[in-house]
């Protein structure tokens, strides 16, 4: 099938305009849809951004902010706002914007496009609204045989259709794009990251359908039972799968922003493409880690899932872990930063928000959420922390400090190259990923340090103060609760410039026309200057290495903690 | 760049860069470890989660745990019973909206089979603070043979959420001590 087929037998009528800064063709259908998703997505990180502050004020044991009922409400919405809404309708942007732009191509049917972006809307609108009416705080697991307004299930199957299209949408620009020659050769590799983003969405989706429906006609009275255990074997296949997508778009975005900002070049093309592929492979399996420390599933499918075939999407992220650090400091090395081990770290360009949107994220993704993911997904170290606060730590580590943090950053080279406005608050835009990222850092650590001593999550008063039989945390755990509602409030100021200076350039930044200078401009000569080695070269990058092995001593060291926890515990078998 | 083609059009032959290479054995033979550790624990670790489950009622789950209840009280608190089951038995804890029921009275260095299923919601069975985590759901029973190592009082709480009342959904296990003469007839009696 040609896409000619796909589309219909329509010739090329887009309109281009070129990029001044690029030399790329830029599809106005594909900026107008990007510019609308990424809006849509920030109006609901916003919206989900402010619920998350008042979870994490009411879990501040000395504020207690929220009542019971409204606690467990706005936490459903935290989950669904951020976590859904505003990761996946920027990735629709990060989609249009790979297929279409990189590849200098038109966009395959934008019409039928917006069609899944109103759905899109219309979902996260009608998901939002069953929550607030009050009788949907089913968290964002949904587990039966807890039930939620049939209109909270619909909003999700219509957001996660809408999404299908977009991801149909792409590819199908792909073949254009190759129909009708737009690039020479592969496609490039950030493009080819968020096509295994695409198809792990898809896979990801289907998923959700397949278990969301029967809910969904659960919560209507046509359907008697939902088996618990196998709603959540089949949710999870979506729940975690779709974390992998953010996975795949927030790498593809630091290649993408080491790229446009010192010319980095992959080191190796075969190496980084084999990494994404295995994200695709393997992630899927991943799943099952929510699954160890439930009833009626064997050991060994538990250890196949979650282990071995895990452990090769983990090295994915290892890879990566090493090949980004490595083509940033052999581009800044050849930029002439040259001069002792970290002077290409020193001299990175620290001052943009998108530079540093993006390091904070490898950094923090590596550390926290990387290493934590690991020991949850293992067998027996589950029993020590499933189900308690170091869960939503771990997330917080992979999905704020992670994909949100490279998201924003990313945001920085859309609203100067997509919407062509200058940064409104320059100054507040350069403290931003330091404030948000140093504010989801510690929110991540202090609710796994919580976590391991035994808080659990999704409760609304550890201080069990109206239950029959009492019991008390330690003073460590309340400290702890403590510092995470002190770094939500850090978050927080940093997630309210983000929508500040977002919000405020989008309307009111001034319009760059042709020859005028960016506000943050590109690195100097960065692309000309390091396009031409090539892997075979064999930079030296010792910086990175050092880095790397930093990396893997904490990861071992805290590998062993963890058993060294479990073996002093009640023994059980 | 990685925002252009790659340079050369057959990349897949490209060499792989030394540095990369190391890095890419080390991440593997790390994961194969970890792998290989996993399988280890269940033959040198004495915490693994049991795979024994079946399926049953709620309402049969809840007639067995009052069965118990009623054998082995030994008395009251706050109007739950406080059951004392004989050393190594079957033990059967059931959550529900919102409490774990009843409280347990177990002896230390002992090991018991743990029954836990829940008769309405999924619950999060939390042994506090000891940590340990198990999901608890409606229409399955799973058996844990579980050995207290520690004697005090230990709270278990809920933490899969299970509506409003989630916070108040506290249980209790009290270890003891083995009397020494009773811990000897048992020594004795071959156990």
């Amino acid at each position: 099938m040609t896409a000619e087929t796909v589309i219909g037998a329509v010739p090329a009528q887009a309109e281009f305009r070129t990029c001044q800064y690029t030399g790329l063709k830029v599809d106005t259908a594909a900026q107008a849809l990007i510019k609308a998703n990424a809006v849509a997505a920030v109006v609901f990180l916003a919206i989900g951004g402010l619920m998350g502050l008042l979870v994490a004020l009411t879990r501040w044991p000395a504020v207690h902010l929220l009542p019971a009922d409204w606690f467990y409400l706005i936490l459903t919405g935290h989950g669904a706002n951020v976590l859904l809404f505003w990761i996946i309708f920027f990735e629709m942007a990060v989609l249009y914007f790979a297929s279409a732009i990189l590849l200098n191509s038109r966009l395959a049917a934008p019409k039928l496009a917006w069609v899944g972006f109103v759905m899109m809307v219309v979902g996260a609108i009608a998901t939002n609204v069953a929550v607030l009416q009050g009788d949907s705080s089913v968290m964002f697991t949904s587990y039966p045989p807890m039930k939620a307004q049939p209109h909270f299930y619909l909003g999700l199957i219509l957001f996660a259709v809408g999404a299908l299209i977009g991801c149909a949408i792409f590819f199908a620009t792909l073949a254009i794009a190759k129909e009708e020659k737009t690039y020479e050769g592969s496609i490039p590799l950030v493009t080819f990251g968020a096509l295994t983003a695409a198809i792990i969405a898809v896979f990801t989706i289907a998923s959700g359908a397949i278990i969301l429906i029967p809910t969904w006609l659960w919560s209507l009275g046509l359907i008697n039972d939902i088996d618990p255990l196998m709603y959540k074997v089949v949710w999870w296949a979506m729940g975690h799968s779709s974390q992998q997508i953010n996975v795949s778009a927030h790498v593809s975005l630091w290649y993408l922003t080491a790229a446009l900002l010192v010319g980095a070049k992959p080191l190796s093309e075969k190496v980084s493409r084999t990494a994404f592929f295995m994200y695709i492979l393997f992630l899927q399996l991943a799943s099952a880690h929510h699954l160890l420390a439930d009833p009626a599933l064997d050991a060994s499918w538990k250890i196949v899932n979650t282990s071995y075939m895990m452990y090769l999407a983990v090295l994915g992220s290892m890879v990566h872990g090493l090949t980004v650090p490595g083509a940033i400091e052999s581009a800044q090395r050849k930029n002439g930063y040259n001069r002792g081990v970290f002077e290409w770290l020193r001299k990175s360009p620290w001052g943009h928000p998108a530079w540093a949107g993006m390091f904070l994220s490898l950094v923090f993704f590596g550390f926290i959420g990387g290493i934590s993911g690991v020991v949850l997904g293992t067998e027996q170290l589950n029993v020590l922390m499933h189900n308690t606060i170091y869960v939503p730590g771990h997330f917080h580590g992979t999905v704020v400090a992670g994909t949100t943090l490279a998201f924003m950053g990313a945001t920085y080279l859309v609203l100067p190259l997509v919407f062509e406005r200058e940064i409104l608050f320059p100054k507040l835009a350069k403290i931003q990923p330091y404030l948000f990222g140093i504010g989801a850092a510690g929110i991540s650590l202090f609710m796994m340090g919580a976590g391991t001593l035994g808080v659990p999550r999704r409760h609304w008063d550890i201080t069990f103060s109206d239950a029959n039989l009492s019991f008390a945390h330690s003073a460590g755990a309340f400290l702890m609760m403590g510092l995470n509602g002190i770094f939500a409030i850090i978050a927080a100021i940093g997630g309210i410039l983000f929508i500040l200076v977002v919000v405020g350039t989008v309307f009111f930044g001034e319009k760059i026309k042709a020859g005028h200078k960016l506000t943050f401009p590109l690195h100097s000569g960065g692309g000309a200057a390091v396009s031409h080695y090539g892997s075979e070269k064999a930079p030296k990058l010792p910086g990175t290495i050092i880095l790397v092995m930093i990396f893997f001593v904490c990861f071992v060291l805290y590998y062993f903690i963890n058993w060294k926890y479990l073996s002093e515990l009640w023994l059980f078998r | 760049m990685a925002v252009t083609p790659p340079e050369q059009r057959i990349w897949w032959n490209e060499p792989i860069e030394r540095v990369e290479l190391v890095w890419i054995v080390i991440a593997f033979l790390w994961g194969l470890f970890m792998f290989g550790f996993m399988i280890a624990w269940h033959f040198i670790g004495q915490q693994n989660l049991s795979k024994e489950a079946y399926r049953i009622a709620p309402s049969a789950y809840e007639a067995k745990v009052d069965e118990f209840a009623k054998k082995f009280t030994v008395r009251e608190e706050q109007g739950i019973p406080v059951v004392k089951p004989k050393p190594g038995t079957d033990v059967y804890l059931l959550g529900r909206l919102w409490q774990w029921w009843p409280i347990l009275e177990l002896e230390k260095g002992v090991s018991y089979r743990i029954h836990l299923s829940s008769i309405d919601w999924q619950h999060g069975f939390s042994l506090q603070p000891v940590n340990i985590n198990i999901s608890v759901h409606p229409g399955y029973e799973h058996v844990i043979s579980l050995t207290p190592t520690q004697s005090g009082e230990f709270g278990i709480i809920c933490n899969e959420f299970c509506g409003i009342g989630h916070h108040t959904m506290t249980g209790k296990i009290y270890v003891t001590e083995q009397k020494r003469a009773e811990a000897e007839q048992r020594l004795a009696g071959g156990r």
